[in-house]
């Protein structure tokens, strides 16, 4: 065990492992912050908490993290490199360590043209890639980035993204190997909609080994409507949503579509616990946390493990 | 090159307004070629001004000078025998040629009558496009002669980004994704294979975050 992350302990028991995640809200509410959480509580083994995600202020990752470990629940800080550089990213770290938080998910983030403040720096210091190196270099060799010794290093289990749909398609495989030579743990993916382009991406996974070397988590998101279908469709960058979701969700009358969204997220899941190499699941119930529950319970992933 | 455009008109006007009498400094360097402040556009905004001033029902009385290289001390002292004619100064040169002119010329005022954009090459008539961040440390031996520092827009070393798509960049169909780019460059070189390898943390020293960077030639000095 590289740390005491429950999420490596139940990679390493060899089951299936649920995630889900937790946008802050877009002020000082700690209680949003706990009533999400507490939708996701003995569902899953830790929440995601977004950092500024769309590139919109929101409270700090690092905050709402705190908050979730405080009712004794594991969060996963994620951190984005586009809105701090290594110094501020490195204290983050050991701020998020030293309150017992010991997994991160490192991300480039949205670019800021998408946010509320498309005015702001787009820092950049450090790519994703380099964030996983740093954070690697802190825990197992002791040392911050610039090379001086960390006195007590945060030991992190650490996580990053996989756009499997993103294009060059052909680059995908060789990019995760790049993640995985910069020290990354486990994966979470974009959500798959196109189920043969993501068992094709998977295949070149096995095919060289590298789902030995890391845990990947498939990454789903739930339809609430055939509208939230044709926007992720149509508009946002990197997703890839075939037609025949479209028209299933089209399908159904609308007070129905929920329910049908809901029926193609387990689906999927049924599915993709048949695929080499995919460890567990990542569920984004994009403001529908109360729904996370349902899921987990019809594809079969409740109850979670006991970890000690 | 540096390529740079004119200011809105109302801001240059605004900018002369107090003033009878001003010098119109063009270059005859980058900010000729994109077209910005040449001998050509410097006659264009002097008309322009005057005609604006007239509608005014006020005159104003412009000197017009295009300098061989504005961000030269040499040159700059062209202007040494026409500066007293003049209350003030508006530059049609790169920020650097606006600073040399505000550096020899201590007690008069300088306003730039462009915004300087980027260090770029022309893609086709018309067209220019950002090439170059003057990072300090140039990578474009790694990236198959294409660069992600100024190219990305997120400059990521070890791109794409999930946001690339069909060949462009996530922010705009009109931005090509400069590691779809790089990649096929790779491929067409035969070295993708080294696309793998981690492209470690930049050290940004040698880029402006250093602070500001002078280049000191002992042999030329």
């Amino acid at each position: 065990m590289k740390t005491e992350s429950v999420l490596e302990k139940v990679f390493n028991s060899g089951q299936l492992a649920v995630t889900s995640e937790c946008g802050p809200p877009r002020g000082a509410l700690p209680e949003k912050v706990i009533e999400k959480a507490k939708m996701l509580e003995g569902y899953v083994d830790a929440i995601n908490v977004t950092d500024n995600q769309t590139a919109m202020v929101r409270m700090s990752s690092l905050a709402a993290c705190i908050l979730i470990k405080q009712i004794g629940l594991d969060p996963i800080f994620q951190m984005v490199t586009r809105d701090r550089n290594r110094l501020a990213m490195q204290s983050d770290i050991i701020g998020a360590y030293s309150h017992g938080i010991n997994t991160m998910l490192c991300l480039s983030g949205d670019h800021p043209h998408f946010g509320d403040h498309p005015m702001a720096a787009n820092v950049y210091d450090l790519d994703s890639v380099q964030l996983v190196q740093t954070v690697r270099k802190m825990r197992d060799e002791g040392k911050f980035q610039g090379g001086d010794d960390i006195l007590n290093p945060p030991k992190m289990f650490i996580g990053a993204a996989a756009n499997p749909f993103a294009d060059p398609f052909e680059l995908r495989v060789a990019r995760l190997a790049k993640k995985i030579n910069a020290g990354v743990d486990f994966i979470q993916t974009q959500c798959i909609y196109n189920m043969a382009k993501f068992e094709t991406w998977m295949q070149g996974v096995c095919d060289r080994g590298l789902d030995k070397k890391v845990h990947i988590m498939a990454g789903i998101t739930p339809m609430k409507s055939v509208g939230m279908a044709r926007y992720m469709k149509n508009r946002v960058p990197g997703m890839d949503v075939p037609d025949e979701i479209v028209k299933r969700l089209a399908g159904v009358s609308k007070k129905e579509q929920p329910q049908e969204g809901i029926k193609i997220a387990v689906e999927q899941i049924q599915r993709l616990k048949e695929v080499p190499g995919v460890h567990g699941f990542h569920i984004m119930a994009i403001e529908w946390e109360q729904k996370v529950p349902e899921i987990v319970e019809k594809a079969g992933l409740y109850p979670r493990p006991e970890i000690k | 090159m540096i390529t740079a455009e004119r200011k809105p008109m109302e801001e240059i006007i605004e900018s002369v307004r107090p003033y009878n009498r001003i010098l119109l400094v063009g270059c005859n360097e980058c900010v000729t070629v994109c077209a910005a402040g040449g001998r050509k556009e410097v006659g264009i905004l002097s008309s322009a001004l005057q005609m604006a001033f007239m509608q005014e029902g006020k005159t104003l009385d412009i000197k017009e000078l295009t300098l061989e290289r504005q961000c030269d001390p040499e040159y700059v002292e062209e202007l040494v025998t026409v500066i007293d004619q003049a209350d003030a100064v508006l530059s049609m040169a790169c920020g650097c040629g606006v600073q040399e002119v505000a550096r020899r010329y201590k007690d008069k005022p300088v306003y730039p009558a462009l915004n300087t954009l980027f260090m770029g090459a022309a893609e086709r008539q018309g067209v220019w496009a950002e090439r170059c961040q003057g990072c300090g440390d140039c990578i474009l031996g790694l990236t198959g002669g294409i660069c992600p520092v100024a190219r990305c827009s997120k400059r990521l070393l070890n791109g794409p980004c999930g946001g690339s798509t069909a060949g462009k960049c996530e922010i705009s169909q009109d931005v090509d994704c400069v590691w779809q780019l790089i990649w096929d460059r790779m491929k067409a070189l035969g070295i993708e294979n080294r696309y793998e390898e981690v492209m470690t943390a930049k050290d940004w020293r040698t880029s402006r975050d250093g602070g500001p960077r002078k280049i000191i030639r002992e042999d030329l000095v």
